[in-house]
């Protein structure tokens, strides 16, 4: 594993999340009926901060859960190592909401397929938007992002890793070759 | 992170980190449990023979919604109807029920050992459910999450088994588990359902209740099996009942802070009083729920498992 690039930097990780809030609200004309949900792991703790600047500008607290799709992947018998799960903890009624939904690479469109999927079963939202903090392209399914953090085409050789200070030491967005 | 065996026979030789991550596995579908649509598509193609030669209600229900809800196939066997009863041996009717692509059996017999055969002449992973005065694996790890949940952890805590041990599958697993989560194990009973040199396995023994009560964090009671010719090894139910039984009274005047399990079913006024299998020292029904996602978590880690 090599770094290739640092695509996006601490202050820049907070510019991208100030943007992106803004877009939200611009989209949705404010927060009302919103509510955030974040793919395990690391799109939950984007969502955590989406959540703390949407509070910011529009003083408004809003409901905030963690998805965890595991269970719902396609690719259960494909894979040589079992995939780890934990546990989906959205508190709060999804019916008739508009579902601001957070990961933070979209690559395949696997997961985010698999992720709603999980949603549909949890009730019927009015609305789901995606929201990503990277784009890499390479998508095998018809899956689109809404809001988007950054674009970056990679090559399939490589990969990019995301880094935040909730789970790892540091916030960044690293260009990875695993060639 | 995945088990280290294809199949669960038992607790005896399972690794701690096996059971360990058995038990948080459960808890991803204990939330499922609680939602409005029960049920993932995790185990969608995968098919699953219960294979029961023993009556069982709960066992049995529990596994079959376990493995409903995780969208596998299932197919019930059982011995009333099948084809032993026309004098098919065990082995062919197993060999003609995998050469039908069965990826998980789930078997309960009463004789000990038969999931342990089973694993020589089938290709399939076995889950124990059951067999003779063995063991019972799902039933004790289903005991351990109820534990958890409610304790916090089991590393440490004193848990007493009471009743006839000698004739009980559940007791055994539960030695052989909690022994391995690192939890300070004793059995109590009347001399004569306490195996010999049950103290061998590491458990202490207790002959008299009160004194369970007051040095232990949890009780496991089991029920008093009178089909399995526990009658023999007591005078009379109401004099088990009188030295053993687990009553309010008790409870209130020996350990307050006490947490009572129970595998079902309940022998009402044997093993435990009314009020105390209704009140609030106990956490039967938890242990019901519970179970249904500690066997989720069973199939999901066995019926995905990397080939």
């Amino acid at each position: 594993m090599k770094i290739k690039a640092t695509v996006i930097d601490p202050v820049g990780l907070q510019r991208t999340i100030t943007r992106l809030a803004h877009e939200i609200l611009e989209k949705n004309r404010g927060a009302k009926n919103l509510v955030l949900i974040g793919i395990r792991t690391r799109g939950e703790f984007l969502a955590k901060r989406l959540k703390e600047k949407i509070s910011e500008i529009e003083n408004i607290d809003l409901p905030f859960g963690a998805l965890d799709a595991t269970l719902y992947r396609d690719d259960f018998r494909t894979r040589l190592k079992q995939p780890e799960i934990s546990v989906t903890d959205i508190k709060f009624d999804i019916s008739e909401k508009d579902i601001i939904l957070i990961d933070d690479v979209l690559y395949t469109g696997r997961t985010v397929r698999a992720a709603l999927d999980a949603l549909m079963d949890l009730g019927r939202p009015n609305s789901i938007q995606l929201c990503v903090l990277v784009d890499r392209g390479h998508r095998q399914l018809p899956i689109k992002a809404d809001y988007v953090g950054k674009n970056i085409p990679t090559s399939i050789n490589e990969e990019i890793k995301v880094k935040l200070k909730e789970v790892d030491e540091e916030d960044a967005v690293y260009l990875v070759d695993n060639s | 992170m995945s088990l280290s065996t294809k199949h669960l026979l038992g607790l005896q030789n399972l690794p701690r980190e096996d059971i360990e991550l058995i038990l948080d596995t459960a808890t991803t579908f204990r939330e499922i449990l609680d939602r409005p649509i029960k049920k993932v598509p995790t185990l969608t193609g995968t098919t699953v023979v219960n294979l029961f030669f023993e009556n069982s209600t709960r066992t049995r229900i529990s596994f079959e919604l376990a493995q409903k809800r995780l969208s596998a196939d299932t197919v019930n066997f059982s011995t009333a109807s099948s084809s032993t009863k026309k004098g098919e041996t065990f082995k062919d009717t197993v060999r003609n029920i995998e050469a039908m692509k069965i990826d998980i059996i789930v078997v309960r017999h009463q004789s000990a050992g038969v999931p342990t055969f089973l694993t020589r002449i089938s290709n399939a992973s076995i889950i124990n459910a059951g067999d003779g005065f063995h063991e019972h694996p799902t039933q004790a790890l289903l005991d351990f999450y109820s534990m958890k949940e409610k304790l916090g952890n089991i590393e440490g805590k004193k848990v007493c088994i009471v009743g006839d041990i000698a004739h009980s599958r559940v007791a055994l697993s539960n030695i052989y588990g909690l022994l391995s989560l690192g939890a300070k194990v004793s059995v109590c009973g009347p001399p004569t359902m306490l195996p010999r040199s049950i103290e061998n396995l590491g458990v202490k023994v207790y002959y008299d209740i009160n004194s369970a009560i007051k040095e232990n964090d949890i009780l496991n009671v089991l029920r008093i099996q009178l089909e399995r010719d526990a009658g023999n090894a007591i005078p009379s139910l109401r004099e088990y009942h009188k030295y053993f039984g687990i009553t309010k009274e008790r409870l209130d005047k020996y350990n307050k802070d006490i947490l009572i399990l129970h595998p079902g079913p309940i022998n009402r006024g044997v093993e435990l009083t009314s009020e105390v299998a209704d009140g609030e020292y106990q956490i039967i029904l938890d242990q019901v729920t519970n179970g249904v996602a500690v066997r989720m978590a069973v199939l999901y880690l066995l019926g995905t498992l990397p080939s």
